[in-house]
């Protein structure tokens, strides 16, 4: 990745084309396939411990979409990836994943610079609080991705690196997944399980955190 | 007519709630079963959904009733408003409820209030 590295050292992410997205897409889909079984077991105390399967299932039909119709920009690949998440995973992290990045690519503009990318992504993020009718704080995804895209806003405004905004977003994604953990779910599965939904990292959050370590990895 | 589609985990539970709507309701009720992912797992597929409303659909609209979780996310992301509503709604009571107004002929917005009062209806 060292011609990207290079093109992120400007600065304002103007390096980050189809090629860093598709990065991204690739180093998801590796870590999830790493972390598969971890997120098995988070989903397998408070869930139907699908998701560590589902989610490796869709980032490989991501790989094969992405070989079959090569995206020639990042919109493309965006709502390629979401598109596909949405058809072949099964489960609600499809639905929301693929929501995310459907709509993160249709709001990116050109060039991607990272004040594009922060606003896309926060777009994105809304749209999983609109179709899952969740916020910050229920115990879903949300929790790690509501915290990185402030980062990503952050970082804007304070006209940081885009290497280090995605270093800050993925540490958000971590700890924002981490305090999960004493909350009680009001989403998902995990809400019928009330009081003993507490204590466990929800599944989602952690995927969503290996989701955004992937992006600070492809850009460092 | 008004046509319905019926979104589970389950294909089993989707098929055989579409085979007690056709009982109640008549046969003539235009209703879909979109059941497990289509490849035999448990889960939603919305390829089977898009191709359930192209299916179903007479022009007169279509009401999805989802179970639960993944089916209630795919199914919002197949809603047009005023041709394709999603019902929140119990998924049998809301089913049969539906088949019978859109087998009497109903339109669209009656159908998914017959069903929405199903989600209240007591059984004592």
């Amino acid at each position: 990745m060292g011609g990207m590295g290079e093109l992120m050292d400007r600065g304002t992410g103007e390096g980050m084309d189809t090629a860093f997205f598709l990065a991204w897409f690739e180093d998801a889909g590796r870590l999830v396939r790493l972390q598969r079984d971890r997120l098995t077991a988070l989903d397998a105390a408070i869930g139907d411990a699908d998701h560590g399967a589902n989610l490796d299932r869709g980032f490989t039909e991501v790989r094969q979409a992405f070989a079959e119709w090569p995206p020639a920009t990042p919109v493309q690949a965006l709502v390629s990836a979401g598109t596909t998440l949405i058809r072949r995973v099964g489960g609600a992290s499809g639905p929301l994943y693929g929501s995310a990045f459907r709509q993160m690519g249709k709001s990116m503009d050109s060039p991607v610079t990272l004040a594009v990318f922060a606003a896309a992504f926060e777009s994105g993020v809304r749209a999983v609080e609109r179709l899952g009718k969740a916020a910050q704080g229920d115990k879903t995804m949300l929790d790690a991705l509501v915290p990185a895209s402030r980062e990503l806003t952050r970082a804007v405004q304070e006209e940081i690196a885009a290497r280090e905004a995605f270093e800050r977003a993925a540490r958000a994604a971590e700890e924002g997944s981490r305090a999960t953990i004493p909350l009680r779910a009001r989403r998902g599965r995990a809400s019928y399980l009330g009081e003993r939904s507490v204590g466990h990292e929800d599944p989602g959050a952690a995927s969503a955190a290996i989701i955004m370590a992937a992006l600070a990895a492809v850009a460092s | 007519m008004v046509g319905l589609i019926l979104i589970s985990h389950s294909a089993g539970l989707a098929a055989e709630v579409a085979s007690l709507a056709r009982c109640i309701a008549g046969d003539r009720v235009r209703v879909a079963a979109c059941g497990g992912t289509g490849d035999g797992r448990t889960g939603t597929s919305v390829d089977l959904i898009d191709q359930a409303v192209e299916q179903v659909d007479e022009g007169d609209g279509v009401v999805l009733i989802p179970d639960l979780g993944s089916s209630v996310l795919t199914a919002r992301l197949l809603v047009e408003p005023g041709r394709v509503v999603l019902a929140d709604v119990p998924f049998v009571e809301g089913a049969i409820a539906a088949a019978v107004a859109a087998g009497g002929g109903a339109p669209l917005a009656t159908v998914l209030s017959a069903a929405e009062e199903a989600r209240t209806q007591r059984k004592l």
